[in-house]
């Protein structure tokens, strides 16, 4: 194996201490038993989504490893899956990651201005996180809501219409929230960093 | 005439939950199907019915249940496809959305004639929010006795579950969708064997669409027959529409099959007419992977009949001169959108989508999107533009799953019916490096 390969993200492993609270193991154990017996594996990507959110907002090898052992697959089977849905992020991610659709109907509706305007304003590119590890900027295709277009995504909640004076608003309440709470996720992503 | 079936009482204040939705006569055909009538003639009466899936492919719902291996003694289960993801296309929100406890009646319909003990829900990711509201509505659903064992005293046990997928539309393709929640990267299966016969953990499974599902209350209340009667020919029933792009009222629309396809468009009632009164340029009436039609085209058929909005009448011509009613994602193009642009933008969506498996289409997306890019740069050749329709037809037919006919349907059909705007891109790159979705100094052609 090439000297390139071994240094493929998925492979560099940082043995950090990954571990879900009781409460979470017995929402994952619920979450499992929703499919037949020795079917646990469907509850990977469900599994993946709580590991993602809880952990940090980001998967890397460790995370997965520690979902492998506990759903009893191998952890390549983990890989494979995290790295095929575009709702897994390997990379680490901002606090907020704004996705911005710029399939077809949004595109002719706005959304590839919104993209732009966006890039000016946080100051970084498609696929970028902001320095202060608040935004992560994302093109992604269509998320379904082709009748209230232009839309973009945060995190999981949706913002519908968009205009400039919308998003200014979007942009200046999450930064607003920021200094009201410290994220507990940025000492984690600190940790990892 | 206006007739509603699966947005009845839509509008009716907390019809989100379980005892709104009862008080409006919900969940009586759980009575009338579990009491008075055995599995088999609830399948009877829906393929009497000739309600046909509304996912995009427009199969038959009756035979596609009758086909199921009812003698094999494994576990069967019903699978709702709600990984909505087709660019157009955001029906199944909108009623999952507004009334979840429609699905799951249809669903507990739909199991039993099935037979099925288990059955999901697969959601898209995407849909964090939507994946609560059903969870809410199945417990409620749970309390009242309508799932979980011996359902209203009948000896039958059902129970359904709700399974979130990551982001990724081949997982709306029926096998995809099982690999996904099996736990699996989305790569389609090949069939046969069908789902049917072999699907989920390699029982006997059926896969219906939201909005197919839906559709199942009303047709055991009232009747299949009841049901064939509305609509039109063998497009039976009515269709959820949602219609966006460049017009004054995007939105989710139930209409009649056999709606004229100009009273949809320019109707106050639907569409109302293209956005800031400009024209209409071009409509693709399916989702964004059937082929898009000019405005000549889209009002009238090729023999000057008026298109309808039903399976037969949008796709008569074929692909010559029609199209497909496809998911019902209704796209409206006004005189400004640039159809190469857009052209372009779809490719990058195939090619992002694309799950990799086959060859032609993991490697023939890429190749038409970055083709279609220089030429939207302004960086293409005449022969560009043969070679995309040359690519599209080898990707077509060439693919396990339909991802690879609907990454090619659209680029052939922009070409087909706008090659002098293709053409005009090559002509004049100066010109359209300077364009984002604006209008270009030509005409719409004319056939």
């Amino acid at each position: 194996m090439s000297e390139k390969q071994f240094k493929h993200k998925l492979y560099v492993k940082k043995n950090i201490e990954v571990s879900f609270t009781a409460s979470t193991l017995e929402k994952i154990k619920t979450i499992i038993s929703h499919y037949p017996e020795g079917q646990q594996k469907s509850a990977l990507i469900p599994v993946l989504h709580i590991a993602q959110e809880e952990l940090g907002g980001s998967l890397n090898v460790d995370i997965m490893d520690y979902v492998a052992g506990l759903l009893n697959i191998t952890p390549i089977e983990v890989y494979e899956v995290a790295t095929f849905y575009t709702q897994f992020y390997i990379d680490p991610v901002g606090k907020y990651v704004i996705e911005v659709c710029h399939t077809g109907p949004c595109a002719l509706c706005g959304g590839e201005d919104i993209l732009s305007y966006l890039e000016e304003k946080l100051n970084i590119k498609v696929g970028e996180t902001t320095e202060d590890h608040l935004f992560s900027l994302k093109a992604v295709e269509c998320l379904g809501a082709c009748g209230s277009a232009p839309v973009m995504q945060v995190n999981t909640e949706y913002h519908e219409f968009l205009d400039i004076e919308k998003i200014d608003e979007i942009i200046a309440k999450l930064r607003s929230e920021r200094e009201l709470k410290k994220p507990e996720e940025l000492t984690w992503k600190e940790r990892l960093s | 005439m206006e007739r509603k079936i699966i947005l009845e009482n839509i509008e009716v204040k907390g019809i989100r939950s379980l005892e709104v939705y009862r008080q409006n006569g919900g969940y009586q055909s759980i009575e009338k199907a579990l009491k008075t009538m055995t599995p088999d003639e609830v399948v009877a009466e829906v393929k009497t019915s000739g309600l046909r899936g509304r996912g995009g492919a427009g199969f038959p719902t009756g035979m596609k249940w009758s086909f199921i291996d009812k003698k094999s003694g494994n576990p069967r289960y019903l699978i709702c496809n709600a990984d909505e993801s087709e660019p157009g296309t955001f029906k199944d929100r909108y009623l999952l959305e507004h009334i979840p406890h429609r699905l799951i009646e249809g669903m507990i319909c739909a199991a039993y004639a099935l037979g099925a003990n288990k059955a999901y829900i697969y959601v898209r990711g995407e849909f964090k929010y939507i994946i609560g509201i059903l969870n809410e509505a199945l417990k409620e659903t749970y309390k009242a006795g309508l799932l979980g064992k011996d359902i209203l005293g009948s000896g039958y046990d059902l129970d359904i579950h709700v399974h979130s997928g990551a982001g990724a539309y081949i997982c709306g393709e029926e096998t995809a969708l099982l690999e996904s929640l099996e736990g699996k990267r989305g790569n389609p299966r090949l069939k046969p064997p069908f789902p049917a016969i072999k699907g989920l953990y390699g029982c006997p499974t059926v896969v219906n669409n939201v909005e197919t599902l839906s559709n199942i209350g009303w047709i055991v209340n009232n009747g299949g027959e009841t049901y064939s009667k509305i609509g039109i020919g063998r497009s039976t029933g009515t269709k959820l529409i949602s219609a966006c792009g460049n017009i004054n009222n995007p939105g989710v629309y139930e209409i009649e099959l056999g709606l004229p396809v100009e009273e949809f468009i320019y109707s106050d009632k639907y569409c109302g007419g293209v956005k800031g009164g400009k024209e209409l340029k071009a409509v693709i009436p399916g989702g964004s992977s059937v082929p898009i039609l000019p405005k000549n085209l889209i009002l009238k058929t090729i023999e000057g009949q008026p298109r309808l909005m039903s399976y037969e009448s949008l796709s008569e011509g074929g692909f010559v001169s029609g199209s497909m009613l496809g998911s019902g994602g209704f796209i409206v193009f006004d005189e400004d959108a640039c159809i190469v642009r857009n052209t372009y933008n779809f490719s990058r969506f195939y090619h992002h989508e694309s799950c990799g498996q086959c060859s032609p289409c993991r490697e023939g997306t890429s190749w038409m999107e970055s083709v279609l890019h220089r030429i939207e740069n302004g960086e293409g050749k005449m022969k560009d533009i043969d070679l995309l329709v040359s690519i599209a037809s080898k990707i077509e037919g060439n693919t396990i799953c339909p991802l690879g006919d609907a990454a090619a349907w659209p680029v052939s059909a922009a070409i087909r019916h706008f090659r002098s705007e293709f053409e005009f891109h090559v002509e004049h790159p100066d010109v359209v490096k300077n364009i984002k979705h604006g209008k270009l100094p030509i005409e719409a052609p004319q056939i």
